[in-house]
Order: C-alpha cells, then structure tokens, then sequence
C-alpha cells in the first residue's frame, strides 16, 4: 500500500519534508518512525490524514502520515 | 482645579502627554494607574498609545487597561510576554517564575543582563515593566507553577500565557485554566520551532498540543533555544491574548500554528472540537 509520510521540524534534518512509498499492509506510524530512526520519545504529535492517532494506528492505502517532535521549551 | 477639567484643560487633541499625566497623579494624589484610568474614562488617550490607534480604539485601551493577565514564566518566553503586555497597557500583570537569571540565559532572555545575573527573574520583570509603563500594577511571585498552588496564581485572570519550560508543568496549568474557566494561550518553544495554541472556555487542547506525550521535555534539550525563536513565538501569544482580552478577530481555537523558521513554514494542526461541540 502506498503511504504518504510528511515530517515535520528538525525530524526532516538528514531525510525529507515529504514522500509516498510502499508499506507492508497493517503497517503503523510506530514501523514508520522506527524504519526512519526516529526516537519514538522524540514524537509529539502523530497525524493520520491530518486527524490525531495513535503510534499502533493502521494505516490504510492512501494515508497521508505527519510527524512532529516534542516541543517543550520557553 | 478638578481633575476632570485638569485632563481636559491640558489635552493635545484628545492625546494626553505623559508630563500631564504625571502631574495629574502628583497634583491630585493619584497612582499613574489612577490617572490613566480617568483619562481613558473621559475618552482621552495616554499620549503613549497614540500609535496603537486605528488597530486599538480608546474604549479597547480602558478594555485592556482594566484587564488582569497572569504570566506563568518569565524566561525565554515570559520576558518578551511581558514586555508587550506592558507596553500594549493590559492594566495588571501576575508573573510567576522560581527562577534567578543565569548565564545561559543571556543568548535569548530579553531581560537579562550580566548586571542581573542572580536576581530573581520576576524582581527583574516588576522592575522593567514600572519603568517602561509606570501605569500598570505588577504583581511578582517568585514561586513555581503547580496543581496546587496555582489555583491562587491565577485567580481573578481575564487571560494567562504559558511561558513555562516543562511539558508536564503545561498540562497542568491547561487542566487548571479549563477547571477555572480562564482562557490561556499556550506556546512552546525548541531550536528553530515553537507552537501556539489558545484554549478558551469549555474546550480542552490538553490531548492534543503535545500529542503522544510522554517525555517532561521535549527537543529544547538538544536543539537550544536561539535568540528570535522566543520572540517570534511569544508575540503570536501576545496578539492572541489582545484578542482574547478584546473579542476581536478569530484566535487560533481548534487549530495549532506549529512554527517552522529554519524552513520559514508555519503549519496548521487540527485540535478536535469539545466533544460537546460535535454535531453543532
């Protein structure tokens, strides 16, 4: 299935704002984040389709996935 | 002389120059708040304010001068906060902050200085704020935010604006503005990015603004906090809390503004609408 994924902030740093490729089936964010080397506690907030979710959220074909880090300073 | 016919007799225009103003106090034994009030009541303007016209009328400069906003963080954040409430004339200011200043602080922390290294933050902040807008009350607490104490911190606030630096301490103080009824204007800053967000009564955003959350900190710690980003980030807190205060324009209600200024992309993030509101 085919999955856009749109990374946001410094996430983008070394790998890309936006692509679509190929996933397995039933694949989740959590896969997403972990082939990209994302450290799953630097993740904030995890849009599907531009609606919150979930790390295990399965993905459907066609689902656009965003990615923003935690931010907490001031 | 009273001191109605005072104002009146010495205005430029409608415009009351800051000489007036302090001579009205002293003459008439009144604070600068005192006057300004007078002033703004008789459809005066503080001569201060006079380029805050068109954007700010008379009747929305008494507005904001009878407001009571309360700054939870005098840093990065909190600093910039402050200064522009005071120069905007938001009649009283509460900031709370633990903290002295330290020189780490000094890339960013609009005010520090090598002078204040070890004052206290707030100290600091009530002393700016008499000097730069002498009509507004300022009220320090040097004391950290938390569930329980804060109920007080924030008691009788028109609006609050987070300039906190930790992610729990935030939901806390959203939780407590939501339980309250107080609108607050969230922002969050790390390296090149930040977030703002306004919670107003009877909606929640806590579920949403740091997402999966997990961490009391997030990418501050290892990306720093450069100068402009606390600049950028606390004005878009400060003209959301004007709105707020006013009932002007549209806040960002629902929706995220995540700042991006390494790639300069400001981006919208959906904040579903309290379930209440569903079907409305």
């Amino acid at each position: 299935m085919e999955i856009t994924v749109k990374l946001f902030a410094m996430f983008r740093v070394g790998r890309f704002a936006a692509v679509t490729k190929r996933y397995e089936p039933g694949a989740t964010p959590a896969n997403i984040t972990s082939e990209l080397n994302i450290p799953e506690k630097e993740v904030g907030i995890v849009l599907v389709n531009s609606r919150h979710a979930k790390l295990d959220h399965r993905l459907l074909d066609g689902d656009t996935l965003s990615l923003f880090p935690l931010v907490g300073g001031g | 002389m009273e001191l109605r016919v005072f104002l009146q007799t010495h205005a430029l225009g409608d415009l009351i120059p800051w000489p007036v103003q302090a001579g009205a106090a002293e003459r008439y034994d009144l604070t600068i708040g005192e006057a300004e009030e007078t002033i703004l009541q008789l459809g005066l303007l503080p001569a201060r304010y006079q380029r805050n016209r068109q954007t700010i009328t008379v009747g929305m400069q008494l507005r904001l001068f009878r407001s009571r906003v309360v700054v939870i963080g005098s840093g990065g954040l909190g600093g910039y906060i402050i200064e522009e409430l005071a120069r905007l004339g938001v009649g009283h200011l509460v900031v709370v902050d633990p903290d002295i200043f330290e020189e780490h602080n000094l890339n960013r922390q609009i005010l520090s200085s090598p002078a204040h290294l070890g004052a206290p933050k707030v100290a600091v902040a009530a002393a700016r704020v008499r000097e730069i807008n002498p009509a507004v009350t300022i009220t320090p607490i040097q004391d950290a935010f938390s569930a329980t104490n804060g109920r007080k911190m924030l008691e009788g606030a028109d609006a609050v604006v987070d300039g906190l630096d930790s992610i729990t301490t935030r939901l806390e103080l959203v939780e407590l503005c939501r339980e309250m009824a107080i609108p607050v204007v969230h922002g969050a800053i790390g390296g090149w990015y930040g977030q703002v967000a306004t919670q107003l009564p009877g909606e929640d955003i806590s579920p949403y603004i740091f997402g999966r959350w997990a961490e009391p900190k997030g990418v501050e710690t290892r990306l720093g906090n450069p100068s402009f980003t606390p600049a950028v980030v606390a004005s878009l807190q400060v003209a959301e809390t004007c709105k707020v205060l006013l009932g002007e324009g549209e806040s960002l209600r629902q929706r995220m503004l995540f700042v991006n200024l390494l790639d300069m992309e400001f981006e919208e993030v959906r904040i579903e609408p309290p379930l209440a509101a569903v079907g409305e």
